[in-house]
């Protein structure tokens, strides 16, 4: 895919411009529109496209749609206008079928604050034609296993906290045997901790064959547990790609990889980095900073030495997915309409 | 499953279909979760404890009870009254309030609290469902039902004394021919509290706050039962459902008005009908977005 390909201008979603996965995707959706009664419109003809296996970061700032689209793919929300495909079936024509393969977070935790973690998942066991009633016990203990929760496992839902509630609602997402889990914003209200079981968790199962489909505003996460990603903006897909190409898509745009250096002799080597073509110096206390542009770093790091600046630190800083984001939501603190 | 592990599998007894066994386990599930909520349980225990209160009330005051009197004049002649007495009390509020916030709470309930969602998206399947939380709620129906009569012959018999019972139209019928007859009122009555349970489970597809359904159908009781009292609207009064929950006082009668009971049963099937299928239409078309 070349660097362009991969974003879409927010001013019109042309056809071309979704990767082609055609049948093979978790995930397709073409065209894909939900006005809600009252005339907002949440998603506006989104084709998304997730491969298979692929870890997807699905992103946006707040109202961009990403709950809808959440929403439709589980049948849960019915669209105005489009098709969605969820592990090659036609959602919501074949839900039925569709749905004993897919775990799900939805919006935030939600369970019976008067039953302990294991009876509401019971629950949901209880209520899903296709677990045998014999192992579900065995499936839900695994579950709270695997997200830390076996010692609360007894607790009452409404005596949890922020964070166990979210574990909770993994749990639920992780009943089975999964080929494709949905995680809407699956970190909400976790510490660096539980963020950073939730990250690892992620990777085992995607490392088990299941595609993650993980909605987020947190963009360094996305970042560090992510294949692939889309950017969201006011109900319309701004951009879709591998990480890599999402980052490379930022070619002439404001976000662009920059060279750090740490050193005593700021001015001394201002100028000579200015000198050796590289644009946007920016000299601070301590600190020189420019973009690399097409010089290699090494390169840059040796001249500094031989010119007998000294340097204490030396870093690149490659554009963040924020960065892209950033660029191309235009998102300030605002929430959009 | 290949031939081979077929012909090899222990021969087992035939089972329900999957479909039907599973369909068990999530009006099982269903149950635990009306049964085992508090607020539900109370209630029940409420209703079990009023019997008792009019059983001593009758027991230890010289005066009638207003509009009740000759049904519980009876009490004091034998205990078995007491369960057609406070059957014809709670049936014509207590009990429907009672109906009315398990049936009213089944969809709104879930969907406030956003546990509708994760239930869906299982899938336990929208009519499947809704099937389950209907029946839940005529479930927990029959059990008030059962508890207050049981409640009530256990107070009865214990304050009043039991044997031959004298019916309205004076003659006298057996202990076994009384214990069946109280049977069909607990099963008439169980009939119109489902009815009412259908019309409470489609506004609960209609409305998002569980609070506000039942406050409208405990409302709509009421208007119901004032509608019927109005001498000017008697023509009005066999549409009504709340007309019809009381007539099983025909069950005291000799023989058994049991015309009037089917007429009941019959308003009791086409509200049923209309409120169910209100509330599949609803249910299986909208937008889960709590
Ligand atoms: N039931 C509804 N009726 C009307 N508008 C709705 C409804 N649900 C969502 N919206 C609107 O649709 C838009 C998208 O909402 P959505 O919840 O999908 O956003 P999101 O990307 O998940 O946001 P967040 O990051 O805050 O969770 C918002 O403008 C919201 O106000
Ligand atoms: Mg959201």
């Amino acid at each position: 895919m070349s660097v362009n390909a991969g974003v879409t201008e927010a001013e019109g979603t042309s056809a071309g411009a979704s990767p082609p996965l055609g049948r093979g995707g978790a995930i397709v959706t073409t065209s894909l529109t939900k006005r809600f009664p009252g005339g907002q419109v949440a998603v506006d003809h989104l084709d998304l496209a997730v491969p298979r296996g692929s870890v997807f970061g699905f992103l946006g700032p707040n109202g961009s749609g990403k709950t809808t689209t959440i929403r439709m793919l589980l049948g849960l929300v019915t669209p105005t206008e489009g098709t969605c495909e969820v592990l090659g079936e036609p959602v919501p024509r074949r839900l039925a079928a569709v749905l004993p393969r897919v775990g799900a977070l939805v919006d935030g935790p939600a369970f019976h604050p008067h039953l302990s973690g294991t009876a509401n998942l019971l629950r949901l066991s209880a209520a899903d034609a296709a677990v045998d009633r014999r192992t579900a016990r065995a499936r839900v203990a695994e579950a709270l296993a695997r997200v830390g929760l076996s010692a609360a496992a007894r607790k009452r839902y409404g005596a949890y906290s922020v964070g166990m509630r979210q574990r909770l609602a993994l749990a639920a997402a992780l009943r089975g045997p999964r080929e494709l889990l949905i995680l809407d914003e699956p970190t909400n209200g976790l510490d660096p901790q539980g963020t950073r079981e939730v990250r690892s968790l992620i990777r085992q199962v995607a490392a088990a064959g299941t595609t993650v489909f993980v909605s987020s505003h947190l963009l360094a996460e996305v970042e560090q547990i992510c294949t692939h990603a889309a950017v969201m903006s006011g109900g319309r897909l701004v951009a879709q790609g591998t990480v890599a190409e999402l980052r490379a898509a930022l070619g002439g745009r404001a976000a662009v990889t920059r060279v750090t250096v740490e050193t005593p002799h700021a001015g001394r080597a201002a100028t000579l980095l200015t000198g050796l073509g590289l644009a946007g110096v920016r000299a601070g206390d301590g600190e020189v900073s420019a973009a690399l542009g097409d010089r290699a770093p090494e390169d840059v790091c040796r001249a500094l030495v031989e010119a007998g600046v000294a340097v204490r630190g030396f870093a690149v800083v490659r554009p963040s997915l924020e960065d892209v984001y950033v660029d191309l939501t235009g998102e300030g603190f605002d929430v959009g309409a | 499953m290949s031939a081979l592990e077929g012909a090899a599998a222990l021969p087992v007894p035939p089972a329900p279909p999957a479909a039907a066994r599973a369909f068990a386990r999530l009006l099982g599930s269903e149950l635990l979760l009306i049964f085992r909520r508090p607020r539900n349980l109370v209630i029940l225990a409420a209703l079990a404890l009023l019997p008792v209160a009019i059983a001593v009330v009758v027991r230890y005051s010289s005066g009638g009870i207003g509009a009740e009197v000759t049904l519980f004049t009876r009490v004091t002649g034998n205990g078995l009254f007491l369960a057609f007495g406070a059957m014809a009390v709670m049936t014509p509020f207590l009990l429907p309030i009672a109906v009315t916030v398990v049936a009213g709470d089944a969809v709104a309930g879930e969907a406030a609290s956003g546990t509708l969602r994760y239930l869906l998206a299982v899938p336990a399947g929208r009519t499947r469902l809704l099937a389950a939380k209907y029946l839940g709620a005529v479930l927990y129906a029959l059990a008030a039902v059962l508890l207050i009569m049981l409640s009530a012959l256990a107070a009865g018999w214990a304050l009043f004394p039991s044997g031959p019972v004298a019916l309205l139209s004076g003659t006298t019928i057996s202990l076994a021919d009384s214990l069946l007859r109280l049977l069909i009122v607990a099963g008439y009555a169980t009939a119109g509290m489902a009815a009412l349970a259908a019309v409470a489970l489609a506004v609960s597809t209609l409305a998002d706050s569980p609070i506000g359904v039942v406050a409208g159908v405990v409302v709509g009781v009421v208007v119901f039962q004032l509608l019927g009292a109005l001498p000017d609207l008697a023509p009005l009064r066999p549409y009504l459902i709340t007309s019809w929950w009381t007539a099983f006082d025909e069950v005291l009668r000799s023989p058994m008005g049991v015309a009037r009971l089917v007429d009941g049963l019959l308003v009791y099937a086409a509200y049923t009908l209309v409120a169910l299928s209100t509330a599949w239409a609803r249910f299986t078309g909208r937008d889960i977005t709590g």
